[in-house]
């Protein structure tokens, strides 16, 4: 069975592009909301007054506090063919601690685009490089994803 | 706050303290709204169902703070995450225990740091590794 391929030269041409930059303001009440969520009850993502007495001298954010980060819009927009999506990974790199009131300027771009046969069908692989850059131009993280889209299957199966 | 682990106390084989997580539909949603991913298959049963999947399932991202976790409460306030990396090997849904565990398997010196590199993994209550993972960390050096 041979699978035509779903990447257009539209997509194919997106690879590289930078997104726009766009400007989040670090809150401390988001902190917070975001330790709760994931259930990380350290008082550096938690406590002002406990995390004062800390090394950071204040509260930080949890390393994958980026998540709730918006990236500026998409200068190209790629879509998949496919309506189901998958989170296949992701991997970081931090350089600097996120403090509250930070300015965190986030850029993504799509780095690599593939295709692969999987258990759902013909799965298309997209990779995006985020950069989180603070106020004083720090690069404080980068993350590289995997994003997965495949159609979904029938109701009667195969 | 936990003792502070110290470079000198680490070997290579050696485990990283297991974290146990107990995650619930609630906290899925509660994620949903921290972070801003509202996708529903996270929460909505009919959706997920009709994405071929068995249950709601966790979102990759929260899996991927559980193993950051993981790594902060082992090398605690003093040591510092470099590195984190996580793959979404197989699905997990609420209800039951989920176990972030680890073994060390490089320690080593390098620009003025003491690095150890470990790898991590989530593992379901049946103990199928469904989320594969490494990182790197600086640990501190023990006072003299």
């Amino acid at each position: 069975m041979t699978q035509e391929s779903v990447i257009t030269p539209e997509m194919r041409a997106a690879v590289g592009v930078e997104s726009e930059p766009y400007t989040n303001d670090v809150e401390k009440g988001a902190i917070i909301k975001f330790a709760r969520a994931i259930g990380d009850t350290n008082p550096i993502y938690n406590d002002e007054e406990a995390a004062r007495k800390s090394r950071y001298g204040g509260m930080v954010a949890p390393p994958t506090f980026f998540r709730s980060l918006r990236s500026g819009r998409s200068k190209v927009d790629v879509q998949s063919p496919y309506s189901a999506n998958l989170d296949g990974g992701s991997e970081w790199e931090y350089y600097e601690p996120v403090r509250p009131g930070d300015r965190i300027t986030v850029t993504t771009k799509i780095s690599n685009m593939f295709e692969r046969p999987g258990r759902l069908g013909n799965m298309l692989f997209i990779q995006r490089e985020t950069k989180y850059v603070n106020q004083f131009g720090t690069t404080v993280a980068i993350q590289r994803t995997t994003g997965i889209s495949y159609q979904p299957p029938e109701e009667d199966g195969d | 706050m936990a003792d502070q682990l110290y470079f000198d106390d680490v070997e290579e084989g050696a485990e990283v303290a297991t974290l146990r997580k107990d995650p619930t539909t609630q906290q899925l949603v509660m994620y949903a709204g921290a972070s801003g991913d509202y996708y529903q298959i996270h929460y909505d049963l009919e959706y997920a169902r009709n994405n071929g999947l068995p249950d709601v399932i966790l979102h990759g991202a929260l899996k991927n703070a559980f193993l950051g976790q993981v790594m902060t409460d082992w090398i605690g306030e003093y040591g510092a995450l470099k590195k984190l990396s996580v793959q979404y090997r197989g699905m997990d849904v609420p209800g039951t225990p989920i176990y972030g565990k680890g073994v060390v398997k490089k320690k080593y010196r390098t620009d003025g740091e003491n690095i150890v590199e470990c790898e991590i993994w989530l593992e379901d209550h049946k103990g199928n590794r469904t989320t594969p993972g490494y990182a790197v960390a600086a640990l501190p050096e023990r006072p003299e």
